[in-house]
């Protein structure tokens, strides 16, 4: 067997494999955003209209959706820059010389990125319950009043914050803790000698240093964000008052709970888009500040 | 679904001895999510030969060509006897002038309410109308004072608000289920009684998930009435304290001018025209149906018996909290029959949250619900027109 | 970094590190605690932190009556069934894009490489479709569908079979080995590391994978576990203690997993974002 032939057979079975289970679909679904398939084309194929970019048009009139865009863009501003400065922060510590135990406590902190998710919000339902969780029990030592983390509106989209914060830091942890580690000494020596103290090291020795890898981290975490959905479906159905209703939530439910495909299918294309748009976006900032290396 | 999809198993053992060479293989599934497991079901030419379903997704079903009329089998039968069915009941099962299901258990709204706080504001007897209702709330309120309150209303339930709309006689979408009726005088009636509960605080502005636990709150005495169904009887005896077993009691929903509509509700039997068993599932709906045996599933769930036969020689026949429900049933009428109902009566229950919560003013809620209504069903009048074209 | 005793930075350090991986680690501890609880006993005030009696009740409970060994099982076998798959095919790939020369090659790679950006969801409602046509809604096969090849996969797989020296393979060949004995006996050793990597991240991803198989198995006897306990915490709202039994039952396989074999892990994780 020709070398040239083995490549094409050895690669065909994945290439098949991601031609038709996924290039096909995300094809096939930008036609169906075009078009009214519902329950009623689920049953006969005749009752399918195409209706060109209505579907779009019809979603920027729906409440629901500037509302499920808003509680999407919420989670991912408040998010990821907190998740990444977590994420950062004990990075930071466990770079350190000083630290002890280096091994436990990468472990530890790691931990919840490889829990099942929707297992942890159940457990995260518990713990933010109202009157015997947890988090209130703990508050409530400082004083604080207990809060209605899954109940009341202004606080269950931050409640999912905060799970979303717990489950992921670890996982960019551990990629700016190698970061880190690839800083060559020489820099910080350098540092040193020119009298920095370690504000001044990080911002100007550290940060620059890591600013590809923090690119890249921004832009993944903040993809992995907008992507939002089994803590809503797990813990508030969407409510209250609809603030955890994010863009995937709004596809499901119409995909799957009211059988509107092609509305579905355009809200995923919405979604595509807005994602694309925030990565080039964050590359563009990251670019004008000078800092890609 | 739920309980009795646990308790079946039980039921179709003595099935399974009747008809030896028959098995039934029972499939539960949690009620929150068995409405879009059917529908997935159907997508995935995955249904079964039989199934229980809410009596608002036959419609659904229908549309889809899913469901086996049953007229004929029906007509055919000695054990399902119509007669013994109440009329509103039936009434959801047929649609487009064919029966689709034979009810299996039913299902309603009306009042639970504690009768020693009632008493002690003053009344010794339930509401029988609107006006009175009120009254004893207003009496209730002040007694109670600010931090409690006298009626519940969760904003995440839409049936309460669909129930009073009901009452007011007229139907809920006009044009042969075309177009919304939201615009409507008894819409309107409904809309004004219906926010006067919150704006008078007599029910407070949330929705359940912010209650730590309902019934703990019902026995504190946190609200005094609570609109539910007959599921509420057993979890009501099994945790609420004993002390209070006494103190709570059942009424059937007032209306505008004396005792009012109510949803018809509950839970039928369907068999779906993919089955290559029909005739086997028929004799499972009807041995399901004998009265016997709805007295059994009444005793193993506490689900009130879709024949009325099937009332007397059980506890039910005794049960004073029980009788609210005989009676309510007598006046129950079917939601509009089509496919679209629960997600319009979802829109209903998102655009009242917001209301309520002071999100959108009151004026305009008629207009909006229509437009949002009117969209929804824009599918089904084009698919309507076109049947009656070709 | 040169560093100079400092008493009080290091205990501020170490404290940080320490108080972090408490509240880390805290939620998991709790749901291994209110799983032995008797039932009821999390839902007091105040909320105890260890139960006074620990009992299995709620695991047996579990596993008994509301069946979810069969759940277990579904996972199971998913699990591994998309690990197995998922190591034919995206070593072969990975390894073809490596290192078999093919024309076009780069260009479909990069092409590949570009389906990244699209979101996977975006496909999910036309799969469905298209697995309900094929009748495989609601099977073992619908839920492994998406993990027959991953982007992720073969660009991994690549990363690393660029490492094997060329001279290695042309040695083979010269002696007379066809591709496919070349590939068994002389590539996948050396990629030995990665398979392990890709194995398990393949496992740990379809164990946990919620969306897909909540859309595509429908049918509580071939659900996975995620899947089943969502639907079990709608029902069982009240009942602390069973649902952090079920939460235990599911997150336990892929944390000891995890621990096992975190090396391979955590590299899998690096590949992409630190160069060589």
């Amino acid at each position: 067997m020709k070398p040239s032939r083995a490549g094409w057979l050895f690669a065909a079975p994945a290439l098949i494999a991601i031609a038709v289970f996924f290039v096909v679909p995300v094809v096939a679904a930008l036609v169906m955003s075009a078009t009214d398939f519902d329950i009623y084309a689920l049953a006969s194929l005749h009752n399918l209209r195409f209706v060109g970019l209505d579907n779009y048009v019809d979603l920027l009139q729906r409440p629901l959706f500037w509302r499920a865009l808003l509680n999407t863009l919420f989670f991912v501003v408040v998010g990821v820059p907190l998740s990444i400065a977590v994420s950062l922060g004990t990075a930071l510590l466990l770079h350190s010389r000083l630290a002890r135990f280096k091994g436990f406590f990468r472990t530890a902190l790691f931990s919840p990125v490889v829990t099942t998710l929707a297992a942890v919000a159940v457990v995260w339902i518990f713990l933010l319950h109202t009157r015997y969780g947890m988090l209130n029990y703990a508050l409530s030592w400082l004083g604080v009043h207990p809060v209605d983390w899954l109940g009341d509106p202004r606080w269950a989209m931050p409640a999912i914050v905060l799970l979303s914060v717990w489950k992921n830091f670890g996982y960019n942890m551990i990629i700016l803790l190698a970061g880190l580690q690839a800083i060559p000494g020489e820099l910080y020596e350098a540092a040193q000698l020119d009298g920095a103290g370690p504000g001044a090291t990080f911002r100007h020795v550290t940060v620059p240093a890591l600013a590809p890898m923090l690119l890249m981290v921004s832009i993944l975490t903040t993809a992995g964000h907008f992507q939002l959905f089994a803590e809503p479906y797990v813990m508030t159905q969407g409510g209250p008052a609809e603030r955890t209703v994010t863009v995937l939530y709004l596809m499901y439910q119409d995909g799957f709970k009211w059988w509107s495909l092609g509305s579905a299918s355009a809200v995923a294309f919405v979604l595509f888009v807005f994602m694309l748009g925030t990565s080039l976006l964050q590359a563009r900032m990251v670019r004008g500040a000078g800092w890609s290396s | 679904m739920g309980r009795e999809g646990e308790v079946a198993t039980q039921l179709l053992r003595a099935f399974e001895r009747e008809n030896p060479g028959l098995r039934v293989r029972v499939e539960q599934l949690p009620w929150s999510a068995a409405h879009e497991k059917l529908l997935t079901a159907f997508a995935g030419d995955a249904t079964p030969d039989v199934a229980q379903m809410g009596n608002t997704w036959l419609p659904e079903l229908v549309a889809l060509d899913a469901l086996e009329p049953l007229d004929a089998r029906v007509r055919a039968s000695r054990q399902v006897d119509l007669a013994d069915y109440d009329p509103g009941i039936l009434d959801t099962n047929t649609i487009d002038g064919c029966q689709y299901g034979v009810p299996w258990y039913v299902d309603t709204r009306l009042l639970f309410y504690r009768r020693d706080l009632l008493a002690q504001a003053g009344h010794d007897a339930p509401p029988r109308d609107w006006d009175e209702w009120v009254r004893m709330l207003a009496a209730v309120k002040q007694r109670v004072g600010r931090d409690r309150y006298a009626l519940i209303l969760p904003l995440n339930e839409y049936e309460p608000m669909v129930a009073l709309w009901l009452q007011q006689g007229e139907p809920l979408l006009r044009d042969g289920g075309r177009r919304g009726n939201f615009r409507s005088q008894g819409f309107a009636r409904t809309l004004r009684f219906y926010l006067s509960m919150y704006e008078r605080h007599l029910a407070p502005p949330i929705a359940q998930t912010e209650i730590a636990n309902l019934w703990n709150e019902f026995a504190r005495g946190y609200f005094t009435f609570y609109i539910s169904g007959p599921w509420q009887l057993g979890e009501f005896r099994r945790r609420l304290p004993s002390e209070l077993q006494s103190s709570w009691m059942t009424a059937p929903l007032p209306g505008p001018t004396g005792p009012g509509a109510s949803i018809a509700g509950g839970s039928s039997f369907a068999i779906f025209r993919r089955s290559p068993r029909k005739a086997e599932a028929w004799k499972l709906v009807e041995f399901l149906s004998r009265p016997e045996v709805q007295q059994q599933f009444y005793r193993l769930t506490g689900d009130l018996p879709a024949r009325r036969s099937a009332w007397a020689d059980t506890n039910l026949a005794q049960d004073p909290q029980a009788r609210a429900f005989r009676d309510q049933l007598d006046r129950v009428r079917a939601v509009p029959k089509v496919p679209e109902w629960e997600r319009i009566a979802t829109e209903l229950r998102l655009v009242m949250e917001k209301v309520v919560r002071g999100e959108l003013p009151a004026a305009g809620v008629a207009e909006e619900l229509d437009a949002r209504a009117d969209r929804i069903l824009e599918k089904r009048r084009w698919m309507l027109d076109r049947r009656a074209q070709g | 970094m040169v560093v100079l005793k400092r008493p009080f930075a290091s205990l501020a350090v170490n404290l940080a590190l320490a108080l972090t991986a408490l509240v880390t680690l805290f939620p998991l501890a709790w749901m291994v605690s209110a799983s032995l609880m008797a039932p009821g006993e999390a839902s007091t005030y105040p909320p105890p932190l260890v139960p006074r009696a620990p009992t299995l009740a709620n695991y047996r409970l579990l596993l008994a009556e509301h069946g979810l060994l069969r759940q277990v099982a579904n996972s199971l076998v998913i699990s591994l069934l998309a690990t197995g798959l998922s190591l034919a095919f995206n070593l072969t790939a990975g390894y073809a894009f490596a290192k078999l020369r093919f024309a076009g090659r780069e260009r479909v790679f990069r092409l590949v490489l570009g389906g990244l950006i699209v979101p996977a969801q975006v496909a999910m409602l036309p799969l469905f479709l298209m697995l309900k046509e094929m009748g495989l809604v609601n099977s073992y096969a619908g839920a492994l569908v998406p993990w027959l090849a991953s982007v992720f996969g073969i660009y991994l797989v690549r990363q690393y079979a660029l490492a094997i020296p060329d001279e290695m393979l042309e040695a083979a060949r010269i002696d007379g080995a066809g591709e496919v004995r070349i590939f068994v006996s002389v590539v996948l050793p050396t990629l030995k590391p990665i398979i392990v990597t890709l194995a398990v991240l393949t496992f740990l991803g379809a164990w946990n994978d919620f969306m897909w198989p909540l859309i595509v198995l429908t049918d509580h006897d071939v659900q996975t576990l995620p899947v089943a306990l969502a639907a079990l915490s709608r029902e069982h709202v009240q009942d602390a203690e069973l649902m952090m039994a079920g939460a235990v039952v599911t997150v336990l396989p892929v944390l000891l997993l995890f621990l096992a074999l975190q090396r391979y892990y955590v590299r899998g994780l690096l590949v992409g974002s630190v160069k060589g």
